[in-house]
């Protein structure tokens, strides 16, 4: 449904502009119909980046995004207004995502006064009604109010209510529970599974790990912009392939086991990203100038079915970009991984 | 030596009134303990925090007595507590990243710091540089401006000045919040570190994150609408949580190895009550599931197993009809 | 639009702010003795009425000039030239300003860095210079052009204060949304980010107004003011000229200058009151 294939956002940094910083490095992804993909990572590797080359609100420097086989950078006045009625936001911060003078429910008025101008009052507020209903809210408490009269939890889910009113196919969610209380945010993450399985896409962008394994089927990890891997959720979180993926594993506070000895290797600081070796080569305690890794980018192979990585660590199975394509390849992960292996 | 608190109460003044943000803290920390203070926001514990060491305006000490090492502190003086601040208690604020003067160069910071605690700079340095070597970090990061350092840089920078003078108790409020993954491990590892090096005696570590506190801490306490909820060994809150907020707070949390379509997690259902007039008696009572008539009465914070301290009457009931049960079967 | 208990709030702190009312008080005095004035008085400003250089006197409030004008009947016109070229000096410089402000802070890029330049270089004209000029060829100059030639030039720094507002407004994410619900950046502009705005945009008209007047008046103390018109300035002006210091005339160049000086000083203190009515972080408690 939503491909995005070599997609690259470059800003201009520094006095005059000289020096570059690839937010975006050469992403490719797939969402299809139904389906929730995570798309998970820290501050600084792109991903509301890429939520924000979805939606439109900033443009990408190359590459291309495609909805249905549409390229969006081609759309224009009332096809891009189609776009918006298909593909929807919601961001990290309830409060911020509301104009602090007007009361809360203005969205439900705008998305009126700009899609739907034909819809009779009662109608619309019968719909208005359902949208609410379905997101679990109760239309008599959250109605008419401001928004500092309504909690986060409820502040999201106004925001669903307002993407579904659209009856949107697409969902880009931003880090959106990240803002809530904990006994709160399992509620609007619940509520995104359910939509999915009514057929809602999400593309879920988050930091935190358990949140992506709890809630998405597929999963997308990246690094300073760039894709170190990817694919069923279940197989990334049990057998983590690229370093970066295992030390995140690692060092995530978890309430089932305490950490490990293993030290986490911390940024070395005032190092940039070398613009020409693997985006991780700075902390990887794995990096080898002999396979390359501090000149060249490694791509995403394909080392088991559904399971990608780029790391020049682990020897070419099958260039599979295209998640379609089973490869049937069942070979145990250790055979292929070369030696080094101390500290992981 | 320890920690004591009884009765602390602290309130906000407001132009509308009191916002009781704290209600009759009673607890201990002891010798060499680290504590962690969870719950969600609103719930009081960055209030406690800063009223062991700092309560200014607009908080307002109501009642209540603090004890460390067997002495008082004068906690609603400003400027008695002068006298305590970073020698025996000392804090490290949230966003402590950003509380480090941008025009001054480090060392010169530290060196004022000391002069005003009447330490000298250099005798305090060989232990100075010592520390920082600790912490990863290099020496020379005393001639630098704190703009050149990273965020994970300077949060340990924070961490090594806070606990120069080796402070009796440190409070560490949401210090790993704005961190990435890898820097909050070693963070969080770090003040564990402390501890068993002997820089700080007892911790106070104030969080929402359960998840840190069960990594490094060895006691947990959790707040709810500013009254103390349960109090247990870290083990203890997370397996065997006894008070009901407790229970569906732990129960509330996404692990990784759960999924939704094996195991749907449930919220809490409603909000915190709002504090400026906030309910009679548990607080919580209005999101209980298991919520009775006695619950409009404040329910005493009392240690039902050893270590393991529990507000809540339907707990008290249910460890009084165990009491009974293992008599009848002994 | 905004609720009933923030504007009873915001009302609550404006009654009760002593620089509120001050500003607001010395305001009223003279805006109604401009409008009344006038009406109190049988003559015009340049008429001669009697004796020249009389102090004031129950027949002559303010006292004569030099050669004869009643000097209350002067003052009381030049207030409404004075106020006249607030507004509209004001009013100009703060619409265009504000208007510059939203377009280069909501589009940003090439349009905001050409939208500085001109900024740039309308700030560095030297207005004294260029009004010169001006006067050279204009032999008739009226109030009006007066004003309008103050909205031109003093809109600068207008412009920059809006900018850096809209700049910070356009990054909440209430403006993505709203771009999300396919509204036109014009429409935004209008009913997303200006109304947050509201109270800054008085502030910043204020400002004009006050800086219009003291422009003006300015001006007209060096003589490139209005040729057939009267105002504060002008008086003074004319005090100076006919030496009205040395001989001793106090009542007519004191007046026009204690007016002047309470009005924009009035003007300024409400402005800071009026700022701490709309940021609570101002307020005294």
């Amino acid at each position: 449904m939503l491909k995005l294939d070599r997609v690259s956002k470059v800003y201009r940094v520094g006095t005059f502009g000289g020096k570059e910083l690839r937010a975006v490095d050469n992403v490719s992804f797939e969402v299809r119909e139904g389906e929730v993909v995570s798309l998970i990572g820290e501050s600084g590797s792109g991903k509301s980046t890429i939520g924000k080359l979805i939606l439109r609100l900033t443009p990408k420097t190359s590459g291309s995004i495609t909805f249905n086989g549409v390229d969006i950078s081609t759309l224009r006045g009332n096809a891009l207004k189609e776009y918006y009625r298909k593909v929807q936001g919601v961001f990290q911060d309830p409060f911020s995502s509301y104009n602090p003078i007007f009361k809360a429910d203005r969205i439900f008025k705008i998305i009126r006064d700009e899609f739907f101008p034909d819809v009779s009052g009662t109608e619309w507020n019968d719909r208005v009604r359902r949208a609410l209903e379905a997101v679990g809210l109760n239309p008599e408490h959250v109605l008419d109010k401001f928004p500092h009269q309504l909690s986060g939890g409820q502040l999201q889910r106004f925001l669903i209510a307002r993407a579904l009113l659209l009856d949107i196919e697409f969902l880009v969610a931003d880090e959106i529970i990240s803002m809530l209380d904990a006994s709160t945010r399992i509620d609007v993450l619940n509520l995104l599974a359910d939509l999915k399985s009514r057929g809602l896409s999400i593309l879920f962008i988050t930091h935190d790990l358990s949140l992506g394994y709890y809630i998405s089927e597929r999963a997308v990890i990246l690094y300073r912009g760039c894709v170190v891997e990817m694919g069923a959720t279940e197989k990334i979180y049990h057998n983590p392939l690229h370093p970066y993926t295992r030390m995140l594993m690692a060092s995530v506070p978890r309430l089932d086991r305490k950490w490990g000895k293993e030290e986490a290797r911390l940024e070395l600081e005032a190092r940039p990203a070398l613009s020409a070796g693997c985006v991780y080569y700075s902390r990887c305690p794995l990096a080898d100038t002999a396979l390359g890794c501090a000149s060249r980018r490694p791509a995403l192979l394909g080392v088991e079915s559904d399971h990608f990585v780029a790391c020049f660590r682990y020897t070419e199975a099958e260039r599979v970009l295209s998640p379609a394509r089973e490869s049937g390849l069942t070979v145990p992960v250790e055979a292929q991984f070369s030696s080094g292996d101390k500290t992981l | 030596m320890s920690l004591q608190v009884q009765g602390l109460t602290v309130y906000y003044q407001t132009l509308w009134g009191d916002v009781r943000a704290l209600e009759n803290a009673t607890f201990t920390v002891a010798d060499g303990e680290i504590m962690g203070l969870a719950g969600e926001s609103g719930c009081g514990k960055t209030t406690l925090g800063h009223s062991l060491i700092l309560l200014k305006p607009p908080m307002r000490f109501i009642a209540g007595r603090v004890t460390l090492d067997g002495q008082e502190l004068p906690t609603w003086d400003m400027e008695r507590m002068n006298a305590f601040r970073f020698t025996k208690v000392s804090i490290i604020p949230q966003y402590a990243m950003n509380a480090l003067n941008p025009t001054r160069k480090i060392g010169k910071m530290i060196a004022e710091l000391l002069e005003s605690r009447k330490v000298r700079f250099k005798a305090v340095l060989p232990e100075l540089k010592r520390r920082l070597d600790l912490v990863k970090l290099p020496p020379d990061v005393l001639n630098m401006y704190p703009i050149e350092l990273s965020g994970g840089m300077k949060q340990r920078m924070v961490m090594v000045i806070s606990t120069l003078l080796n402070p009796s108790l440190l409070i560490a409020d949401e210090i790993t919040s704005a961190l990435d993954v890898a820097s909050q491990k070693a963070v969080a590892e770090m003040l564990a570190d402390f501890r068993d090096l002997g820089f700080v005696n007892s911790l106070i570590v104030i969080t929402h994150d359960m998840s840190i506190l069960y990594q490094i801490a060895d006691s947990i306490l959790v707040m709810y609408a500013g009254q103390l909820a349960e109090k247990a060994p870290a083990d203890a809150i997370i397996h065997t949580p006894r008070h009901p907020y407790t229970r569906l707070l732990i129960a509330s949390l996404p692990e990784v190895g759960v999924r939704y379509s094996q195991k749907r997690l449930m919220g809490i259902p409603g909000r915190p009550p709002l504090l400026l007039h906030p309910p009679s008696g548990c607080r919580f009572r209005e999101r209980c599931p298991l919520a009775f008539e006695r619950c409009l009465e404040e329910p005493p914070f009392v240690e039902l197993e050893k270590g393991h301290f529990v507000a809540c009457w339907k707990a008290l009931e249910e460890e009084g009809e165990r009491g009974e049960r293992a008599y009848v079967e002994a | 639009m905004i609720q009933a208990k923030q504007t009873h709030e915001l009302l609550y702190f404006a009654l009760r702010n002593s620089k509120l009312r001050l500003g607001l008080a010395v305001l009223l005095l003279f805006v109604l003795l401009a409008l009344v004035g006038p009406l109190l008085t049988d003559y015009r400003p340049y008429d001669y009425v009697g004796p020249g250089a009389q102090p004031p006197s129950s027949r002559y409030w303010f006292g004569t000039t030099t050669f004869g004008q009643d000097v209350f009947t002067q003052f009381v016109f030049g207030l409404r030239a004075t106020f006249l070229v607030g507004l509209v000096g004001g009013g100009l410089a703060t619409l265009i300003g504000v208007l510059i402000g939203f377009v280069a802070g909501y589009r940003g890029g090439l349009i905001d860095e050409l939208l500085n330049m001109l900024t740039n270089i309308v700030l560095v004209i030297p207005t004294l210079a260029v009004l010169l000029i001006i006067a050279a060829y204009l032999e008739v100059r009226g109030v009006l052009i007066e004003s309008v030639f103050i909205g031109c030039t003093a809109w600068p720094w207008a412009a920059r204060a809006v900018r850096a507002q809209t700049f910070s407004l356009r990054a909440r994410e209430f403006v993505d949304l709203a771009r999300l619900s396919g509204m036109k950046p014009l429409k935004i502009i209008l009913t997303e980010i200006a109304p947050n705005m509201l109270s800054y945009l008085l502030l910043v008209f204020i400002l004009q107004f006050g800086g219009a007047i003291l422009i003006a008046a300015t001006l007209d103390f060096i003589g490139l003011g209005p040729t057939n018109a009267i105002s504060l300035g002008l008086m003074m002006n004319n005090a100076v000229l006919w030496s009205a210091l040395m001989l001793g005339m106090w009542w007519w160049f004191i007046p026009p200058g204690i007016a002047i000086t309470a009005i924009v000083g009035a003007l300024y203190v409400t402005n800071v009151g009026l700022d701490e009515v709309f940021n609570p972080k101002l307020r005294e408690m």
